[in-house]
């Protein structure tokens, strides 16, 4: 069974789109908070319990919970170096996801793989450090997925700097070629790290580069999760159906640095972009017009506290990897010879 | 994507290098045969790329397979490198088994990304969870005026990076039984085939690119080296069309009374470090011939494999390989880079003087 993907937005269509937002801003907040605990007083990323670059999604949660929204764990998924809220809006197990990005042995990929490498078989999610290179792998499971006669799609989901990459545009037209199952979701969050679209960019709209290849393009303003989902629905329809590709591009909103430590000296936004923040804008809009009642967004943080500490607890707690087992896994039988 | 991709259970009775028998192939017309009958027995086997359809494959491994299988089998991509290898990968995740022709391996650039970063780490990053059984095999060599952007090996390269198997055949029993083996691995395999070991009709052509294969399936085994001609003086390890040089030098030394030992790597990930050792432990002296580029490539690992294991068993060792320039158009300038049966003849009267 799938979703019907066209369906009208219900009130409890919206409160699950608020909830999602909820819950991915929660994970976001407490790993946030779990990375910069130990490395005070001098920040050093190699240190502490969660190591590494760190590429939070604070602000871009409409995309995922609009676009997950008509997905099923049958169809995939995938993400870029900024992945955690569309793993959670597909469903993605918390518990083996936050170990994985803690580098823990329970991990999803036992700690090989980290933050940017996170790779859930069971609900066919994945997620490439490098820039539009996750949507080839996309056409791929399309592929797969067409060939196997089943109506279930692809999502490959990218950042607007990756759409001036060779990678985006091959990937466009030989999805359009072959009428792949797939949706091209294209978060617009204004800044390629330090540089700003206008700088990067040649047209004002990616969702104009789909006539290049034959393919909807639709270019969704303002951070609207309600107009996300609406565009998603379509396009998932349209690919389950059999009619080929859809680029939509979203124009959201990167509320935090492109890394966690980003000083973010290059953005002169950063005293208002709070103002800006999805997830107060909708859940004041759900307030007053009757669809939250009163006590249910504290609900709704209420659950999502409970699951991301059950979810950082079980990392914290689980083992590390033992560093004699570093050869496993380079290939199926027995370690790298 | 599928946890537990199952192991083609039926390749697991085949026959291992059976005897070869009288029937004469061509190594393209090998491969494609080891292909067809994989298609044969399994839905999720496909090929990809470019002008593998109705062309048959720029060198010829995929000749009639579109004729067989049809179009939604054997596919035509654009040139799109980048795309298609990545399709290829996705694919092969939810279990489909690709084989997928880059068309020369020097096009490598425009798509290694896709190779390197997703097809071989996929599985290690996954920790072991996600699967890409996929083949990528690609034409590689010179020796006909291709230039430099139509005529490298680079397996050196793929081989240095962690995560593909790297199987490089030199003859058609082998290029049959690896690329059976390469479309049963779990583990992605590339495929790198020299255009003088194909067979064709439009270059010149070494005497054992045409050679005897079973018609039966059978597989041989990737990281298996195989002793290609056995010698007691001088132990020479190479790979690919430089085996058939080798040969032609060692029979011809041969009435000097020059006993010269070929190993034929067949594999160079996972690498038969024991048939090398072995080899050189009776023999004492050393010669690497490669096409490949000679610094920091398979002719360094070789020596390293017997260094590290007894530098005391080398009384002699150099190398034969293509010196540190691109490769020249030439012909002349060509042949002064290559491996030639007349540089590996002086480095093997050099290494027995001694």
């Amino acid at each position: 069974m799938t979703p019907s993907t066209t369906q009208a937005l219900t009130d409890e269509g919206r409160r699950a789109l608020m909830s999602t937002m909820v819950l991915i801003r929660t994970y976001e907040e407490a790993i946030r908070a779990a990375y910069y605990a130990d490395k005070l007083p001098a920040f050093d990323i190699g240190a502490g319990l969660v190591p590494g670059e760190m590429h939070l999604s604070a602000g871009q949660e409409p995309v995922a919970a609009g676009i997950c929204a008509h997905l099923t764990p049958q169809d995939a998924l995938t993400a870029t170096h900024r992945p955690h809220h569309l793993a959670i809006a597909h469903g993605v197990a918390l518990r083996p996801m936050t170990a994985e990005i803690f580098g823990r042995e329970s991990g999803f990929g036992h700690g090989r793989g980290g933050h940017m490498h996170l790779f859930d078989p069971s609900t066919h999610f994945s997620c490439s450090g490098i820039i539009a290179e996750g949507l080839p792998p996309a056409l791929g499971q399309a592929f797969a997925f067409q060939r196997q006669s089943t109506d279930r799609v692809a999502v490959a989901v990218t950042g607007e700097g990756a759409a001036n990459q060779g990678a985006f545009h091959e990937s466009l037209n030989l999805a359009a070629l072959w009428k792949l199952p797939v949706v091209f979701v294209v978060e617009d969050n204004d800044w390629g790290i330090s540089v700003p679209r206008s700088h990067s960019t040649s047209v004002a709209s990616n969702a104009e580069r789909a006539a290049a290849y034959g393919m909807p393009g639709v270019r969704v303003e303002d951070n609207s999760v309600e107009a996300i989902y609406a565009a998603a629905g379509q396009a998932v329809a349209r690919a389950r159906s059999g009619e080929g590709p859809t680029l939509i591009e979203v124009h959201t909103l990167r509320l935090w640095g492109h890394f966690e430590g980003d000083a973010e000296g290059y953005r002169p936004d950063l005293d208002s972009v709070h103002e800006h923040d999805p997830i107060p804008i909708y859940r004041d809009r759900l307030l007053q017009t009757g669809v939250l009642a009163d006590g249910q967004y504290e609900g709704m943080q209420a659950s999502a506290v409970q699951r991301v500490e059950d979810a950082i607890d079980f990392a914290k707690s689980s083992a590390t990897p033992d560093p004699l087992d570093h050869l496993s896994y380079v290939f199926c039988e027995g370690v790298n010879s | 994507m599928t946890a537990t991709l199952p192991r083609n259970k039926q390749s697991l009775a085949l026959a291992v290098e059976p005897a070869a028998g009288k029937r004469r192939l061509s190594t393209a017309k090998a491969m494609q045969e080891a292909i067809s009958q994989r298609m044969d027995r399994d839905q999720s086997v496909f090929v990809m790329g470019e002008d593998v359809g109705s062309y048959g494959g720029i060198f010829s491994s995929t000749t009639g397979l579109i004729d067989r299988f049809g179009p939604d089998r054997v596919l035509d991509t654009p040139i799109s490198e980048t795309a298609f290898i990545g399709l290829g990968i996705g694919a092969a995740v939810e279990g489909m088994r690709p084989v997928v022709e880059l068309m020369f391996a020097d096009f490598f650039g425009v798509c290694m990304d896709q190779i390197y970063n997703h097809m071989a780490k996929i599985h290690y990053e996954s920790g072991g969870n996600v699967r890409v059984p996929m083949v990528l095999m690609m034409a590689a060599g010179g020796g006909y005026s291709d230039g430099a952007q139509h005529s490298q090996c680079l397996w050196g390269t793929f081989a240095h990076l962690p995560g593909m198997k790297v199987v490089v055949p030199s003859n058609p029993y082998d290029a049959k039984g690896l690329m059976s083996a390469a479309i049963d691995s779990d583990d992605p395999v590339v495929f790198v085939f020299h255009k003088g070991v194909m067979g064709l009709g439009w270059m010149a052509k070494n005497a054992r690119s045409i050679g005897a294969v079973p018609e039966q399936e059978y597989v041989v085994p990737i990281g298996k080296a195989r002793v290609a001609r056995e010698g007691t003086d001088v132990t020479i390890v190479t790979v690919s069309l430089s085996v058939h040089h080798s040969l032609d030098v060692a029979e011809k030394l041969e009435s000097e009374g020059i006993s010269v030992e070929v190993i034929d790597l067949r594999s160079l990930v996972p690498l038969d470090r024991e048939a090398i050792v072995d080899s050189v432990s009776k023999t004492g002296r050393l010669i690497v011939v490669d096409e490949d580029y000679q610094s920091f490539g398979l002719s360094g690992e070789v020596i390293a494999v017997v260094a590290e294991h007894d530098p005391s068993l080398l009384k002699r060792v150099s190398r034969v390989c293509v010196p540190d320039v691109p490769i020249p158009y030439a012909r002349e300038l060509e042949y002064a880079v290559l491996p030639t049966p007349a540089r590996i003849e002086a480095a093997v009267r050099d290494a027995v003087a001694t």
